[in-house]
């Protein structure tokens, strides 16, 4: 028993006698002798709440109070208290004076396993059914955009024209060079051993054409865009932006999201193109370097080499992969709950959302022309 | 009655944001168990002047004495240990979104006692009940009305018995009869738990009812114009800007 608190039972009156310092910097005293007391002596009626000889006191004592109140309350026990300090009285009376809203607390139900399967089945489904609508609204205000219907601030186009493109620069063509170069190392290594190095030039264009370029500024645009977008358009949903935007009548997939897919969309073949440069001058560093080719005889086996529609392939991926970036960017904004966690879990599933779409699609798409031998 | 003693000193203050100057030469002191309000036009600095007191931002010039001892003139140890008196509920809540209300308000009680988790939540189920919201424990910010996030906010700010607490604008966006009921929640607090008050207030219904110091800041002027209780000043002050905002911008009628 602790000595801050002292019980006695007279017939069907529980004394509780307080004393000593309460602080809720010290470990919070134990009411399990008053239950084990209130279980045992069930003839008990009435408790009375002595502190005349209390010391120093804060909210741990009030505390004690309220839960002892609670108790008393659910076995329907009259709770009487004497000498205790004022302050401690009148807080305790404001717990007290709005009763426990019934039906608002919230159940923690478990689940077993094969629900919680269920459930995330279910869920998933759900999901699915939220995007294709996403998919449908956006295509809904693509077209009006199109149609030059939409209401939408151009300021707003240009700022994300200037930031999906100029802005991305930098870090395309660091990225760019750098993969040619790699290609070209690789193939160096191999080819030279042949005595075919000129083949470099075929390897470092090819790819560059119809899969790098494309798939590595779609990749570098889901994290720098894409991220953006969805944390733009989660933390307006967190402000209530979109709410009071929907009140002025204009459609936030006009305003917000149709912008932002068309300057992904307009941007990114331009994009590609400049990587597909960058790429191929990377390349030609690595072989004019070690492999004693000449600029002039990479670029003309290049051109040699490379038909064209490798090059429309990789520029019509592009767009496609700006619609996919642009998507998961947005949908995930769009649907972002309301809180600051909320938020960054959008901003990643966005990007990885982007990146996976750009996989699986250029995936499809490779096997498609394989078969169709393009 | 007992000599007052003086809890919070601002002496000379000068606050700037940048270059921007915001306030200068404020001279007032908050006694203990003070309901002190800083009132003002809005956008005169009342916010900032708050935040200047939490030793959120380093005053420009001057001082702020909290206990006598100079906020700015000692180790940031030290510096904590004399804001962790200090409950604050802020303009916007400020509430962690991604936390519910028990959590958000068992957060301090985690990290400045070393109380077990029953024992905090037992404390977060008092204070949620002294602020009329229990039972919304496991409720996300997101999920309730705005003066409840107020009253939440209130919940935190008293989480650790504080001191000194700091309210702005706590009434701002209620209706008159919750602001009246969350006037008479703080008076009821700063009689339970002795602490002194610190407010920020527009609303002249709480300044009459509740003050019993005040001061006064001016936007154009960049300084205070008046200190002391309210309806002195709305008798006595003869400032007309004072006299304008006590008075709703009805100007008094000259007796002599
Ligand atoms: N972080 C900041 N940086 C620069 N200036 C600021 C900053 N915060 C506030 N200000 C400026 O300081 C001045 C005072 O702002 P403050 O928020 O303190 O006003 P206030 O008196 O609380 O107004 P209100 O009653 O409307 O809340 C304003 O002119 C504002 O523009
Ligand atoms: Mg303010």
């Amino acid at each position: 028993m602790s000595e801050q608190v002292n019980l006695t039972v007279n017939n069907n009156l529980l004394l509780v006698q307080l004393s000593g310092d309460w602080s809720i910097h010290q470990p919070a005293v134990d009411r399990g002798p008053i239950t084990r007391v209130l279980d045992e002596s069930v003839q008990i009626k009435k408790i009375v709440v002595d502190g005349q000889s209390l010391g120093k006191w804060d909210s741990a004592l009030v505390s004690f109070l309220f839960q002892l109140t609670n108790l008393a309350r659910k076995k329907s026990l009259i709770l009487d208290h004497q000498s205790l300090p004022e302050g401690a009285v009148r807080m305790l009376s404001l717990a007290t004076a709005v009763p426990k809203s019934t039906g608002s607390s919230r159940k923690h139900t478990h689940w077993s396993f094969v629900d919680r399967i269920g459930l995330r089945v279910v869920w998933i489904f759900r999901e699915f059914l939220r995007f294709v609508d996403f998919l449908g609204e956006s295509l809904f205000a693509c077209h009006r955009f199109v149609l030059g219907k939409a209401v939408y601030r151009r300021e707003d186009l240009l700022f994300f024209l200037q930031d999906a493109g100029p802005s991305s620069l930098g870090i395309v063509t660091l990225i760019s060079v750098l993969i040619g170069m790699i290609l070209a190392f690789v193939g160096a290594v191999q080819l030279e051993k042949f005595g075919a190095s000129i083949y470099v030039a075929n390897l470092v264009g090819l790819s560059m054409a119809r899969e790098m370029a494309a798939m590595m500024t779609a990749i570098i645009m889901a994290g720098r865009t894409g991220a953006a977008y969805a944390a733009q358009l989660g933390s307006m949903q967190v402000n209530e932006e979109v709410d009071a935007l929907k009140t002025m009548g204009i459609s936030p997939m006009e305003f917000l999201v149709a912008p932002r897919m068309a300057a992904l969309v307009l941007m990114m073949p331009l994009l590609t193109i400049y990587a597909n440069l960058m790429g191929i001058l990377g390349g030609g560093l690595v072989s004019v370097t070690m492999l004693d080719l000449s600029w002039s005889i990479y670029f003309q086996q290049i051109s040699h080499s490379v038909p064209l529609v490798h090059f429309t392939i990789g520029l019509v991926k592009s767009v496609i992969f700006g619609v996919l970036v642009a998507l998961s960017g947005c949908y995930m904004g769009m649907n972002s709950g309301r809180s600051a966690t909320a938020v960054g879990a959008a901003t990643t599933s966005a990007v990885v959302m982007g990146i996976v779409l750009i996989i699986v699609f250029d995936s499809l798409v490779t096997i498609l022309t394989t078969v169709l031998d393009i | 009655m007992a000599k007052p003693e003086s809890h919070i000193e601002v002496c000379d203050l000068t606050m700037k944001y940048g270059h921007k100057l915001i306030q200068q030469g404020l001279n007032f002191v908050v006694n203990r168990q003070d309901i002190f309000i800083l009132m003002g036009g809005s956008g005169c600095g009342k916010s900032t002047l708050l935040k200047h007191m939490i030793g959120l931002y380093e005053p420009a010039e001057g001082q702020i004495m909290v206990n006598r001892e100079s906020l700015w003139e000692v180790s940031s140890a030290r510096r904590r240990e004399m804001l962790q008196g200090f409950g604050v509920s802020y303009q916007a809540g400020a509430l962690v979104s991604s936390l519910t209300l028990a959590e958000n308000v068992g957060m301090p009680l985690e990290l400045y006692t070393d109380l077990a988790p029953r024992e905090i939540r037992e404390l977060v189920e008092l204070k949620l009940a002294m602020v009329g919201l229990s039972g919304f424990e496991d409720y996300y910010p997101s999920e309730i009305s705005g003066g409840m996030l107020k009253r939440a906010a209130l919940a935190r700010a008293i989480a650790l018995d504080p001191e000194v607490l700091f309210f702005d604008e706590p009434s701002a966006g209620l209706d008159p009869v919750s602001a009246r009921l969350l006037d008479d929640l703080i008076l009821e607090l700063s009689a339970s738990l002795n602490s002194t008050i610190v407010i920020v207030t527009h609303e002249l219904a709480s300044i009459f009812a509740i003050a019993t110091n005040a001061v006064f800041l001016d936007a154009e002027s960049k300084t205070m114009l008046a200190c002391g209780h309210p309806k002195d000043l709305l008798d006595h002050c003869d400032n007309p800007k004072v006299q304008r905002f006590l008075r709703r911008g009805e100007m008094p009628v000259k007796q002599n």
